[in-house]
């Protein structure tokens, strides 16, 4: 893909791509029963397993120079999870059933929306997903009293684009895989070791340093970052490079998710 | 008025296949169009590039007046589409899937809602307008297709394959409707491989083979001119009847129990043959479009 190819992607995205958006909440609101569970029940679980269970074996971790209860470590970490999953899952997934199964994409590019702007509301609702689901994860997580209002509230928005960059990078993975069940290996290869090694469950200063870095090129560890320090209440210290990291990444990576898509769908 | 359609050398290529080979053809306002041919034939090719849905590869396609290449929005606001294959949301009501699709064109809910009640008393579907997709049967499934192409009240309603895969009753059903859209004086272009619905609903068509036109016309001219008015149909009959034909220099298609024999004066050639050469069975019937059909693309078994 050339920079003009780019650019030329980018020009057939119109507002109308806000139409599938609109198709794809509206699809959410019809099965919102099956929507709403997970991320209300899913904290509990893992606090109850993590914080009780593991809690009473580890009552504090050293985070950042300073003592940290475990669950009120891992609540945030929970919610930067739950970013990525959301989003990822959305468009790879999700995305998948409606572009092959359902055919939804098939029949909305012969109506005056471009393909480009079907997958530009696709991944505005991917985007959506993640911060749908850490809102609704933040109502439980609070009723644990682990969230420091008002900074907390920042994370909605900051789901947004966290959301973007896992949401463009599922759809990469939709414009290549040969079949559904081929997901298995993003999602073990990427999607697994972000979840366990990106300062989610555990503060990365127990690592070695090489260790370190790694997670620290790894984008779940700048979403986990940023909502963990807005979640206690403060200015993240890194926040420029955090937004800095994630929004360099998530453009490019949108707009080749498109660009595949496009390649395996317009023939 | 400039036509509706105008193709000429539009070709189709996916690497080294060519799907559709440099045809020509013009469809006019007011007319239902036919593009006959087997699978593989290239029609739905063809319409994909009609309704800009996928590029065309060489050649010049215009509808309504705009180029395919530079203005598919504009045309695409224009036109309905129902595709051969089921693109109704499964997740939404009969009546959302009309008022969804009205979204994608900007046309305001109010109207969205008014016009997809229109169009569900139209196919009759109003009363199940609640219904979730999976609880409708492939007929209703088609319709409401139909309908959903018609929420942007298009200037040219696009029906791929529309009757495909549905039984007796449901065929007729869609072709009620669409004959009271063609009287309606609607554009309508439909694909098919069915020679009896090619033949009801068609006011001019072709017949496309491996990606060419073979003819064009209205579809009562293209069998009179090109096979004639009356067929012969021998079967079961003594290998000397072919030799016999042959000296006479009848037009004709023969298979290894089937003998066909065109003609203008059916009675005259049964006469002459009935008695001098017996056979299983011999019988005289009106051409139809699937004589010329045969005669055309041949009568080997297509994958």
């Amino acid at each position: 893909m050339s920079v003009a190819d780019a650019v030329a992607l980018v020009r057939n995205v119109s507002p109308r791509s806000l139409r599938v958006w609109e198709r794809n909440r509206d699809v959410y609101f019809v099965t919102w029963k099956t929507n709403l569970f997970p991320p209300l029940a899913e904290p509990i679980l893992y606090l109850m397993a993590f914080g009780a269970g593991v809690g009473a074996l580890v009552k504090q971790v050293q985070y950042r120079g300073e003592m940290v209860g475990y669950t009120a470590f891992i609540a945030p970490g929970l919610l930067a999870t739950q970013v990525m999953f959301q989003a990822f899952f959305e468009t790879t997934y999700n995305t998948f059933v409606r572009m092959h199964y359902q055919r939804t994409f098939d029949a909305i590019i012969t109506t005056p929306l471009s393909l480009e702007d079907v997958m530009a509301g696709e991944l505005l609702w991917g985007a959506t997903k993640g911060a749908i689901g850490t809102a609704l994860m933040m109502l439980a997580i609070s009723a644990f009293g682990l969230l420091h209002y008002p900074h907390a509230l920042l994370i909605v928005p900051f789901s947004l684009l966290g959301g973007l960059f896992f949401a463009g990078l599922g759809l990469c993975f939709t414009g290549l895989v040969p079949q559904i069940d081929s997901f298995n290996f993003p999602t073990f290869l990427f999607i697994m070791p972000m979840f366990l090694f990106s300062g989610t469950f555990f503060p990365l200063e127990v690592l070695p340093r090489w260790a370190q870095n790694l997670a620290n090129a790894l984008p779940l560890t700048h979403v986990a970052n940023v909502i963990r320090e807005l979640g206690f209440g403060r200015v993240p210290r890194d926040l420029v490079w955090d937004l800095l990291y994630l929004l360099v990444l998530a453009l490019p990576l949108n707009v080749f998710g498109i660009h595949l898509m496009k390649r395996r769908l317009v023939k | 008025m400039p036509p509706v359609i105008e193709a000429h050398g539009l070709t189709k290529r996916y690497g080294s296949l060519t799907a559709v080979d440099a045809v020509d053809f013009t469809i006019d306002a007011g007319e239902c169009y036919g593009f006959l041919g087997p699978n593989g034939a290239g029609k739905t090719s063809t319409v994909k590039m009609i309704h800009c849905s996928s590029p065309i590869t060489a050649g010049d396609l215009r509808v309504f007046d705009l180029d395919v290449r530079e203005q598919p929005r504009s045309i695409k606001q224009r036109i309905g589409v129902c595709q051969q294959e089921d693109t109704l949301d499964p997740d939404f009501s009969v009546r959302k899937n009309l008022t969804v699709f009205g979204r994608y064109f900007g046309i305001p809910a109010r109207q969205a809602g008014e016009r997809s009640r229109e169009l569900l008393e139209f196919i009759g579907l109003w009363e199940r307008r609640d219904a979730r997709i999976r609880e409708l049967s492939g007929g209703l499934k088609r319709r409401l297709a139909i309908a959903r192409a018609l929420v942007n009240e298009p200037d040219l309603l696009i029906l791929d394959e529309p009757t495909t895969g549905l039984d007796p009753q449901s065929r007729h059903q869609v072709w009620d409707r669409v004959r009271t859209l063609r009287r309606q004086g609607k554009t309508i272009l439909l694909t098919t491989h069915y020679m009896d619905e090619a033949q009801t609903l068609c006011d001019r068509l072709v017949i496309m083979d491996h990606g060419r036109i073979l003819v064009e016309g209205p579809p009562a001219d293209l069998v009179r001119t090109r096979v004639g008015r009356e067929v012969v149909e021998v079967w079961g009959f003594p290998p000397a009847l072919v030799a016999h034909v042959r000296e006479q220099g009848w037009s004709f298609e023969a298979d290894t129990h089937r003998l066909w024999i065109y003609t203008d004066s059916g009675e005259d050639v049964f006469e002459a043959i009935a008695r001098r050469f017996p056979s299983e069975g011999c019988t005289v019937r009106m051409a139809g479009l699937e004589d010329l059909f045969l005669k055309l693309t041949g009568r080997e078994l297509r994958e």
